[in-house]
Formats: structure tokens, C-alpha cells, sequence
């Protein structure tokens, strides 16, 4: 039986501006309307404050057991249609219906009061996110084992490391076991290895037989776990289909927006970004051999990429890893600074410029985006990250630089030194 | 148009059960609940069915209260007896000593204590829900739960203080000798009269905080105004005739006159006053509960 798990028609959210603005104070109602009752005219705003519509007319189905995933450029509404969809805020228009108990996962660590022990958190935080207390007596074990904190289970929370709450609300989440799930980008925290464990446990999720509503940046994931699609822009649904087709026409759509840049990429105002933040990239450039911004660039033609970095906090050694993402969202390949140059340590308040030559260029062509990270040499631990930068394009060529393009299979087009011997 | 649960009977809940033995075992209910979200009406549903659905919660959250409350502190549970127990002895001093207040044939402590003791718990509660909605933002905004529970949860956790504070009224009437008799079995009914006043108040306070953020430092004022209003330093034999019904619209006057009588058998509470205190909480509750419903709707955006 393949019903409708969730059915959306319609549906709208308006916020009103000036509620945005700061919390209304009693005085403040009461001077408006004394104000009011003088005749004397607010300036502009009367009756309607300004408003803004996050989600306009979105209508789309999800069947039972099926992985949906929600993409979208930030602020396009994605949050604010799965708040809706778990209960959270209201829409303005239209109507949802859900079918099935709701899991929502937000957040990571929903309930934790760090004067409580784990094992308290568990429980509140079960009962919270909706497990009925046998469920969460039931799984306690298994949830415990998970986040491997069980030697630390009676110490009140504030205790615990930073990684280790992280995993243990994790854990608490992992074991809701909802009909439909709602998941915001929270596997966006924690360390690599962290992150692989929760893209692990999702996907075990999603294969159970579940209805899974996943928010994400990371185009890669949700390739892999979803097997439908639905863009937002600007709150209203650009396109709707399978998993791919949607990754496929958002990062499409991302190049033809980025063709028209030059090879800047400011990073300051990017809050799409994870990690403790102790450093973090200010500016990414790439420039082709001449010193010119580009984003476009030949096959084979060799490039420079400038990571400009602001130290907020003193960090002993980090290093700087990238990767580039092909347009199908694979990881093509990773370099660490350290491979090449030196760890340094970073004092608060300087800031530092890295600069990586890819020479020779093997990247095919196609669209590409970069992905940065500073991470902590000791811990792994992501100081910053962003997903996804660019993106960048490797054109075909001319064969100015010695090769050409041969539709050979393989993600790259290495140069090996071969001989007749 | 408003929000409602409507259970759809279906056969077994998905996933997490593979026997229907086992779902039984664990009292879960087979039933698949559709939840349908609308535009919020301007006569939000009561739902009260939803509210038993999460009493589980309702538990938890006056559980977490409670442990965190005393959590790293020394006296711990005395923390329930010291204020009243001050203030009743301030009162006996000036109140009863000094100023000699007619007390109705109780000696002064017991006479004030035992209006303080539920005077302590509905100032509690009061404070306690008005700051539920505002202190609970993180959550509210992060998961879903009716928003009910967080005021009916501050409501509920003062109970506790309130039990070990009533031992000690146990002990005084005991020290003074007052003779137990049917009259006790009101006890519990003059408490609720007192939870419910905390609520329907309550309801009210928690919403319009949420909304309006200076409600929070209006109320301890308030509070102290309210006490005043009602038969705590005095009793209400002093309030004139023609005047007591009205005064009785205070529901806490109900409360505290009924109170002291159930605990001694003394001055029983006039008719008239009890019947305009039960009135004005019903009232209070209703409209209280409307408005929190209908506030709900826009508290995930402002708070």
C-alpha cells in the first residue's frame, strides 16, 4: 500500500516584518495606540506591517517509504516548510497533512539541560522528541551503547565534551522511531568521523521503511540517501521529481549564476558553514596563471586558489583541506595543506593567506565545486567548513596546454608517465 | 478552520513493531493519527485528547523541573518551608502582635501559616508559568508538543514544595492541639480551587509574556497587590457584609478562607463567597485557555 504519507497543497507562510524587528514592549503597544487615538499617523506602517511570504503556493506528495529531499539556496524556505510540517508554526494559507507519528529532528540535543545527567537527558529528551517512556527504558541500552558514553552516563552534562553531547543526542535521535521523519541539516556538526556514523544511521533509517523528509547543503548526501526531490526558491517549488534530476537542475542552476562571476567567492556572510569557527576563510579566489579571477578554466590549464583566513581564537595547528565535488555531488579528489607546506600555529586576531597551485590540472570537464575545510591538526575536528563554493567550471579546451579532452572514463584525466621498456 | 487530530483506524503502526504482540505489550496503540495543519481559526479547538496523548511529557517536564531545581543545592527541599515560614512569622509579629487583627480564636502562627502555605504555592506557580513559554523558547521553536504543557508543568511542579511545606502545617496544628475532623477532606479541594486559579492565571500571563516581554517584571508586583486583595494578613470577616460576593470574585479568597477552615474547623468560608470564587476560576480557565490556544499559533514566530 503506497499512500500518501505526506500531502502538501498550497501551502503558505507570511511573516510579518516588524515582528522580526524586536520584542514588542506593553509601553509600546499602548503608546501606539494612545498614539492612535491622538490621530497622529504611524510612519508608514498603519495597519499592515511589511510582510514577506517564506513559502507560497508548495504543493507536493511523499509517498509511504519514500526519501525526500529538500534543496534549496538559503532562505528559499526549506526550514520553515519542515517547521510546518512538524507542528512548529502555522501556515498563513493552504493545508498539510501528515500521516503517521512525527519524529522532528532539528536540531541536535532537543531537551538537554546540562545540569542533568546523560542518563536523565536521555530520558527527557525522549520523552520530548515523542518516545513513550517503555520505548526509551527499551532501547536505553542500545542508545547508550551508541554514543559510547557510558562511563560518563551519571555526570551531570555540563561535564561532558562539546563531541561527546553530540553524540549522545545524537544517539537519543537515531532511535526515534517515527513514521515520518523530518530532518533539518543536522548531521551538519560534529567530526568527520561523526558525520559518517549519522549519514550511516540515516541511511539504515531510510531504508526501514520510513518516511524521511531531508533538509540538506550537502548535495552529495542527498543523492545517496534520497530517492525524490524537491527544489525551493524563494519559497515556492522550482521543480519536483526524483533525487537526481532536482541535485542536478540546483547545481545547473548555481553555475549559470556563477559563469556570470569572476573567481571570488566571499565567504564572510556565508552562514552555511560548520565547525567551532576559531578560524575561518574570509575570502576563496582563483586565478588563473596570469593572476586574472576566473572561474572558468581549460582542461588541463594549471590554476591557483587563495584561501584568505581570519584567526578568531588561537588554534595550535589546523590545516587546510579541499576537495572538489563534481557536479554529480562525488568527492573527485582531496588535498591537505600540510601535504606540501607547514602547520602553523594561528594567534587571535591575525589573519593568513594560503595558496594551493593544482598543477598539472586533471580534473574532466565539467562543473565543479569546491569544498574547503580548516580542521584541527590534533582532532579532526572541522574548525570550518563550508560545502560547497564556486561553483567552477573546466571547459573543454583547445589543447593550449599540451592536452585535450577525451571523454576517457574515470573522474580524472591523470598524466602517468608510461614507457616502453 | 482549525487543527485537529482525527485517528484514522488502520491496521498496524508502521515500522516499529514486527509482531502486533509486541505493539500491544507496549500499550501502543493501533491506530494511524493523521494530523492535518491549517491556518489557525479565531476559535482554536480546546484538544484535550491530545493533552492525555503526551501526559507522559506532562511527567517528565515536572520531573526535570523538580531535579534541576534542587540539583547542586545545599538546603535543597527546605527551600519549600523557609519563605512561608518567614513570613508567617513577620506577620505574627506586626500583623498579629502589633497590630492585633482579629484572628478569628486561632493563634496567630497557625492563623497565618495556614494561609501562606497555598498563598506560596499559587505565588509560585504564577511566577513559574508566566516565564514557561519564554524560558522553553529553544525547545518550542525545535520540536512539537502542545504548548499547553510548559505552563501546566510549572503549575504542577510546585505541588511538590507545597507537600513538604504542608508536613510542617500537619506539625503545627498537632502543636497546637486543633482537633481533626471531616472538615480535612476539603483539603484537597480547596487545592485544586488553587491550581486551577494558578492556571486559568496562568495561561494568560505565559501567552502574554510570550508576546509582550515586560509582563515578566509586572507580575512579581502584581503578585504582592493580589496578596493583599485577598485573606492572607487578615481574615475575611473583616471585609463588610454587602461586599464579601464581590470580594469572593477574587478566587483566591475561596481558597485561602477554605483552606484555613479545612485545616481547623474554624470560621467556615461564607457561601456566597465560595460560589463567586468557583465562578471566577471557571471563567478565568476557559478564557485563559482560549487565549493561550490562540496566541500558540503565533508564539513559534516571535518568541
Amino acid at each position: 500500500m503506497s499512500a500518501a504519507a505526506i500531502s502538501v497543497t498550497g501551502l503558505g507562510k507570511r511573516f510579518q516584518l516588524g515582528e522580526r524587528e524586536r520584542y514588542l514592549a506593553l509601553r509600546d503597544v499602548l503608546a501606539r495606540a494612545a498614539k492612535g487615538a491622538l490621530g497622529k499617523k504611524q510612519s508608514g506602517k498603519a495597519n499592515g506591517r511589511p510582510s514577506m511570504w517564506a513559502l507560497r503556493n508548495v504543493s507536493f506528495d511523499v509517498r509511504e517509504g519514500e526519501t525526500i529531499g529538500v534543496i534549496g539556496r538559503n532562505g528559499a524556505g526549506k526550514s520553515t516548510l519542515l517547521k510546518i510540517l512538524a507542528g512548529i508554526t502555522w501556515p498563513s494559507e493552504g493545508a498539510a497533512e501528515v500521516h503517521g507519528r512525527v519524529g522532528s529532528l532539528l536540531e541536535v540535543g532537543t531537551g538537554f539541560h546540562p545540569e542533568l545527567t546523560g542518563r536523565e537527558n536521555i530520558y527527557f529528551s525522549g520523552s520530548i522528541l515523542g518516545m513513550k517512556k517503555i520505548e526509551i527504558e527499551r532501547k536505553f541500552d542500545e542508545i547508550v551503547a551508541f554514543s559510547g558514553v557510558e562511563t560518563f552516563l551519571d555526570t551531570p552534562l555540563k561535564h561532558y565534551s562539546s563531541g561527546m553531547q553530540l553524540r549522545l543526542a545524537f544517539s537519543v535521535a537515531a532511535h526515534l522511531e517515527p513514521e515520518v521523519l523530518l530532518v533539518d541539516e543536522v548531521l551538519a556538526v560534529g567530526d568527520l568521523e561523526f558525520q559518517k556514523k549519522c549519514l550511516g544511521k540515516m541511511e539504515e533509517v531510510t531504508r526501514g521503511g520510513r518516511t524521511v523528509l531531508f533538509v540538506s547543503h550537502n548535495m552529495g548526501a542527498v543523492r545517496r540517501i534520497c530517492t525524490r526531490g524537491v527544489w525551493l526558491d524563494g519559497g515556492t517549488v522550482r521543480l519536483s521529481g526524483t533525487a537526481a534530476e532536482c541535485v542536478d537542475a540546483y547545481t545547473a542552476s548555481a553555475e549559470a549564476v556563477a559563469e556570470a562571476g569572476t573567481g571570488l567567492f566571499d565567504m564572510a556572510e556565508r552562514t552555511d558553514r560548520v565547525g567551532n569557527g576559531r578560524v575561518k576563510f574570509q575570502r576563496i579566489r582563483m586565478k588563473d596563471s596570469a593572476g586574472d579571477e576566473r572561474s572558468t578554466f581549460e582542461f588541463g590549464e594549471p590554476f591557483t586558489m587563495e584561501f584568505e583566513m581570519e584567526c578568531l581564537e588561537a588554534i595550535r595547528s589546523c590545516f587546510v583541506g579541499i576537495s572538489f565535488l563534481s557536479s554529480d555531488g562525488s568527492n573527485v579528489m582531496s588535498s591537505h595543506h600540510s601535504d606540501s607546506a607547514e602547520l602553523r600555529e594561528l594567534r587571535k586576531g591575525t589573519s593568513h593567506k594560503l595558496v594551493c597551485r593544482y598543477e598539472p590540472n586533471v580534473l574532466k570537464p565539467g562543473g565543479y565545486a569546491l569544498q574547503a575545510a580548516i580542521l584541527d591538526a590534533a582532532t579532526w575536528e572541522f574548525v570550518d567548513w563550508i560545502y560547497t563554493i564556486g561553483p567552477f567550471t573546466v571547459s573543454e579546451g583547445t589543447g593550449r596546454f599540451g592536452r585535450l579532452p577525451d571523454g576517457r572514463p574515470g573522474s580524472t584525466q591523470p598524466l602517468l608517465q608510461w614507457e616502453w621498456r | 478552520m482549525s487543527s485537529k487530530t482525527n485517528p484514522v483506524p488502520e491496521t498496524l503502526a508502521v515500522g516499529a513493531h514486527p509482531t502486533v504482540a509486541e505493539a500491544l505489550a507496549d500499550g501502543l496503540e493501533l491506530r494511524r493519527a493523521v494530523k492535518r495543519i491549517t491556518p489557525p481559526g479565531q476559535w482554536p479547538a480546546l484538544n484535550l485528547g491530545e493533552l492525555m496523548e503526551y501526559r507522559e511529557l506532562l511527567y517528565f517536564m515536572v520531573w526535570r523541573e523538580l531535579k534541576v531545581r534542587y540539583k547542586q543545592t545545599l538546603i535543597g527541599a527546605g527551600w519549600a518551608v523557609i519563605q512561608p515560614v518567614a513570613t508567617m512569622v513577620v506577620f505574627s509579629l506586626f500583623f498579629g502582635r502589633l497590630a492585633k487583627i482579629p484572628s478569628g480564636g486561632l493563634p496567630y502562627p497557625l492563623f497565618f501559616y495556614a494561609a501562606l502555605l497555598p498563598w506560596t504555592y499559587f505565588a509560585g506557580a504564577l511566577t513559574g508559568a508566566t516565564g514557561s513559554v519564554v524560558e522553553n523558547q529553544r525547545v518550542i521553536t525545535k520540536v512539537y508538543f502542545p504548548r499547553v504543557l510548559l505552563p501546566l508543568s510549572a503549575v504542577f511542579s510546585g505541588l511538590a514544595d507545597f507537600a513538604i511545606a504542608f508536613m510542617l502545617l500537619i506539625g503545627m496544628a498537632l502543636y497546637y492541639k486543633v482537633a481533626p475532623g471531616p472538615w480535612l477532606l476539603f483539603v484537597p479541594a480547596f487545592l485544586l480551587l488553587a491550581v486551577l486559579t494558578a492556571l486559568g492565571a496562568g495561561l494568560w500571563l505565559a501567552a502574554l509574556n510570550a508576546l509582550y516581554r515586560d509582563v515578566r517584571y509586572v507580575v512579581p508586583f502584581a503578585v504582592q497587590f493580589w496578596m493583599f486583595a485577598s485573606p492572607v494578613a487578615y481574615p475575611s470577616s473583616l471585609v463588610p457584609e454587602r461586599w464579601r460576593a464581590l470580594y469572593g470574585l477574587n478566587p483566591m479568597a475561596g481558597v485561602i478562607d477554605g483552606f484555613r477552615w479545612a485545616i481547623t474547623g474554624e470560621n467556615p468560608p461564607s457561601a456566597g463567597l465560595l460560589a463567586a470564587s468557583a465562578c471566577a476560576v471557571v471563567g478565568m480557565l476557559v478564557a485563559g485557555l482560549w487565549y493561550f490556544r490562540r496566541m500558540e499559533a503565533k508564539v513559534a514566530d516571535v518568541v
